[in-house]
């Protein structure tokens, strides 16, 4: 490519600037000057200008995370979707228009976060489950125990059982096993990327409801210590903060090879998020860019993550369970069968529509497969070969309810990692400007001023809140499918139906059509 | 008015019965079909089946394939496949007799065979455990492979007779009044989620294991994607099949004792488990981690038999009726009180079995040809009522 030729005299009108994506709309009668608004919006939409006593709003700058919006104590403010409007075109929609203005604009490449937001097939909305209706009755989780205590790790294909002192004993203890009290873990958000406050919340919220948080690659913080039978420790490919005291911090560790929302890049911290905390935490100089190479370099097959697997192991005296985190693409089951073999105690597959804090527009939208597909057929693939057992299998990416979980689980799915959820809960609107570093809500920023807009204690409640609530609704959904526990619905594709999906769609799913 | 019928009764479920006599002396089938005929409110004449032990004492070594068939050529198919893959010492059509309200019934036949194997495989396997492994081998063949034929019995020196009727017509049909046996068990059928077939009723069997069952299995998908990983697949549109292939699995070939079989299919609550000694807690934690696809969920009462014993189980939460009684060597199990009462109205004691708590009546040693015993339970060979653990 050659070198780019620009006029430096002429001043270059910005495209982009011209077309803002929301618009702030102030109600003079209501608003009393409290210049809240200016305080709370980090992006400087609202600016205050002190000589005429006066408050105005830059558009361009709102990103509509609605902060003035919910602060403002008259609720003066309005955040909406700006109503200016270009000719309609079918092809040419306001998205890609506006997204060749950024990149005409700026050159480089188009930056977002959360998740795929293109509107690809959901299957979740186009599969219904099962109730009781006569023939057996549904049980009242409130009258009856209802169970969803899951066990991950490897487990034999048969017992044996010996005979002690006239009781039946284990001949061999089980292979070493993480109990899930329920099976909703937190998916990997590093620290960096999202608060320290966050992850507070998230390691306390994991111990009280019994199940596992993951640290992601960015380290441990020092107050993170006191969780460690909750935490899942994360080996990413910049092995960022990994030490040996790291690694036995928790009851497992990750190798991270992919994720849903960027699969087949690494992570991008950038220097303005790492402040001294996190520099210490991560290992790395303050200010300075934290980035994750795309494989990991001692990677470049499956018979070197073996390697790496059992290194951890060996590290670790064989006592935590190793994970290994792929992103959900085209040839997951086969993928997913190696790393099985490769010694995993569990996999992990994130899929298409899952969450990140940073990821290059096209990578979020366009890489990767939905993860329904993707766990239905590694959980065929593996049965088939029969090595299913040998490995747990955790699916994540795109859940949004306590249904979509049920419907993981019964395509196959041991347990589940929520993140964005988590996130919601904590007060996030979906902006989707992580990236930026300057989450007005507090959570996906370091900045110490905006952190204190959450602290450890809401985050704590409200995380717990929300999964509290999602497991009572798992257990009624149970409850009606005349099920008691959740072992009976792992894998149990009979529960589900299709509503409008195809031939080849059910087929991989395992699913038949509603009415069939 | 006949529409209304159907309509205005209001009763569900399946009737069940089972009687075992501990020294292996034989019972007529009038008992069991009195027995299971006191039930008739519990079926809907949509299917009805007995087990008999002990009904071929002289070809007992062979292995006994009870085969029903849609077709002619679907039994030409099966013949040709066992003339390849067993010796066949004994074949005749299985007696039956032309029967009031059975129209249309699908051919029997029984054939007394014992595995063929090729080359040095002959050497290794013969007469040994193999044996039955290739037995169910070959029965998922000729269930999933040969259009309209089913085997719907394949044990040693034992039977089931099944189809579509009243119990009273299915006995009469199969003549079951002409058999003796040391374990009987009894369906009468009130079927919801799968059709009214031959092959759909009860007992359904592999190997000598037979199951009658009375309830809806609701993990039904998981256990049947839990069996296929081990080469069991589910054909006969059923719930109940999945029972008698998780028994076959975790009895005989993982060689389970019967009491953690059972353990593993109705298990405690983790509740429960959590207040259990150290030990004790392990086991059942592991059972529960390792056999979870292997629970049933849902509310049933089943009884199972084999070559040596007669067992009797409910859900977790007991969701459907199951009373056990004993009147000396003879133990009785049936859905209702009055179904034993039938046929034994003094019994020494009758009790109605716990949630999840096995009964399991076992033969004497050494009683009968060919004899399994799978209660590994120090001293309690041969009670009657045996809870979930030994001592
Ligand atoms: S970015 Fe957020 S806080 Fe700032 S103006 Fe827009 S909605 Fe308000
Ligand atoms: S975490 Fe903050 S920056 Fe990210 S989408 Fe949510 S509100 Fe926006």
């Amino acid at each position: 490519m050659g070198e780019k030729k620009t006029t430096k005299k002429k001043k270059v009108p910005q495209w982009a600037s011209f077309f803002p994506d929301f618009i702030i709309e102030r109600d003079p009668e209501k608003c009393i000057n409290c210049r809240i608004c200016v305080k709370e919006c980090s992006y400087g939409a609202h600016i205050w200008n002190a000589k005429k006593k006066e408050l105005s709003e830059d558009h361009t700058k709102c990103v509509g995370c609605h902060r003035c919006e919910a602060m403002c104590p008259t609720r003066a403010i309005v955040i909406r979707r700006n109503p200016s409007e270009f000719r309609e075109h079918a092809v040419w929609t306001p998205w890609f228009i506006k997204n060749v203005y950024k990149q005409a604009d700026q050159g480089g490449v188009l930056l977002t976060s959360t998740g795929c937001a293109v509107p690809f097939r959901n299957y979740f909305d186009h599969l219904v489950l099962d109730a009781c209706q006569v023939t057996n009755p549904p049980i009242d989780p409130l009258r009856e125990p209802m169970e969803l205590r899951t066990y991950l790790g490897p487990k034999p294909d048969a017992l044996e059982v010996e005979i002690k002192d006239g009781r039946f004993r284990l001949k061999e203890p089980l292979p070493r096993q993480i109990k899930l009290e329920v099976p909703i873990m937190f998916a990997a958000m590093s620290y960096g990327a999202i608060s320290l406050h966050v992850h507070q919340g998230l390691a306390r919220a994991a111990r009280d409801l019994g199940t596992l948080y993951n640290t992601g690659e960015g380290g441990l913080h020092a107050s993170l210590y006191e969780y460690g039978s909750n935490t899942i420790v994360q080996c990413a490919s910049g092995r960022f903060g990994l030490h040996v005291d790291y690694l036995n911090a928790g009851v497992a560790i990750e190798i991270k090879i992919g994720q849903g929302a960027k699969p087949g890049i690494g992570g991008h911290l950038p220097g303005e998020k790492v402040t001294e905390e996190i520099s210490k935490t991560r290992m790395i100089p303050v200010g300075a860019d934290a980035i994750s190479p795309a494989p990991h370099h001692d990677i470049y097959s499956i018979e070197d993550l073996r390697g790496l697997i059992f290194a951890l192991k060996e590290a670790t005296e064989y006592k935590k369970l190793v994970f290994v985190k792929i992103a959900a693409v085209h040839n997951v089951a086969a993928i997913a069968s190696g790393i099985v073999r490769a010694g995993a105690d569990v996999v992990v597959i994130d899929g298409l529509k899952g969450g990140t804090g940073a990821a290059p527009t096209m990578f979020r939208d366009y890489i990767g497969i939905p993860i329904e597909l993707a766990v239905a057929a590694v959980d065929q693939r593996l049965r088939e070969e029969g090595i299913r057992n040998r490995a747990s299998l955790v699916a994540s990416g795109g859940i949004r309810s306590s249904a979509d979980v049920i419907k993981l689980i019964a395509l196959g799915a041991d347990a589940v990692y929520i993140g964005t959820p988590a996130l919601i809960a904590c007060g996030c609107t979906m902006c989707q400007h992580c990236f930026t570093g300057k989450c007005p809500w507090g959570i996906a920023t370091n900045n110490p001023e905006l952190i204190k807009r959450l602290p450890p204690e809401v985050a704590y409640e409200k995380i717990y809140n929300l999964v509290h609530g999602w497991a009572h609704e798992m257990k009624e959904m149970l409850g009606a499918m005349g099920l008691n526990s959740i072992e009976s619905l792992r894998a149990n594709r009979d529960k589900l139906r299709a509503v409008g999906l195809t031939e080849t769609e059910m087929k991989i799913l395992g699913v038949k059509h509603a009415g069939e | 008015m006949e529409f209304l019928r159907g309509l205005s009764k209001d009763i569900s479920g399946c009737g069940l019965s089972g009687v075992i006599h501990r020294k292996g002396e034989l019972i007529p089938g009038e008992i069991i079909i009195k027995s299971i005929c006191c039930q008739e409110e519990r079926g809907n004449g949509l299917g009805a089946g007995f087990a008999a032990y002990g009904i071929y004492p002289d070809l007992a070594d062979y292995y006994a394939l009870h085969v029903m068939a849609d077709h002619r050529k679907a039994l030409e198919d099966v013949e040709e496949l066992l003339a390849h893959r067993t010796y066949i010492t004994h074949e005749e059509p299985i007696p039956t007799r032309r029967t009031p309200g059975i129209e249309d019934p699908p051919l029997f036949k029984r054939y007394f065979v014992k595995p063929k194997y090729e080359g040095e495989a002959r050497e290794l396997c013969a007469d040994t455990e193999d044996e039955d492994d290739y037995m169910v081998s070959l029965v998922m063949e000729i269930n999933t492979k040969i259009d309209g034929a089913y085997v719907i019995s394949s044990g040693k020196n034992m039977g089931a007779f099944k189809g579509v009727g009243f119990p009273h017509q299915i006995a009469e049909f199969f003549r079951i009044e002409e058999y003796k046996a040391y374990i009987w068990t009894a369906h009468n059928r009130f079927p919801t989620n799968t059709p009214g077939w031959w092959g759909g009723a009860h007992p359904f069997t592999i190997l000598d294991w037979s199951i009658v069952h009375n309830g809806e299995i609701s993990s039904y998908g998981t256990n049947r994607r839990y069996l296929e990983m081990f080469g069991y697949h589910c054909t006969l549109l059923t719930d109940t099949e999945v029972v008698a292939y998780l028994l076959d699995l975790l009895i005989r070939r993982h060689r389970l004792p019967v009491e953690v079989a059972c353990l593993a299919l109705a298990p405690p609550f983790w509740e429960e488990i959590d207040r259990m000694p150290e030990e004790e807690r392990e086991l059942c934690t592991a059972v529960r981690a390792v056999y979870g696809g292997a629970m049933l969920n849902g509310p049933f009462a089943i009884l199972f038999a084999y070559n040596g014993g007669l067992v009797g189980l409910n859900d977790r939460v007991k969701l459907r009726p199951l009373v056990a009684a004993e009147k000396g060597d003879l133990v009785y199990m049936a859905s209702e009180e009055a179904a034993i009462r039938a046929i034994c109205p003094d019994p020494d004691r009758v009790w109605a079995p716990k949630a999840g708590e096995p009964v399991i009546v076992e033969l004497e040693p050494g009683v009968i040809p060919n004899q399994r015993s799978y209660l590994r339970g120090q001293g309690k060979r041969t009670e009657a009522s045996v809870c979930r653990y030994p001592g």
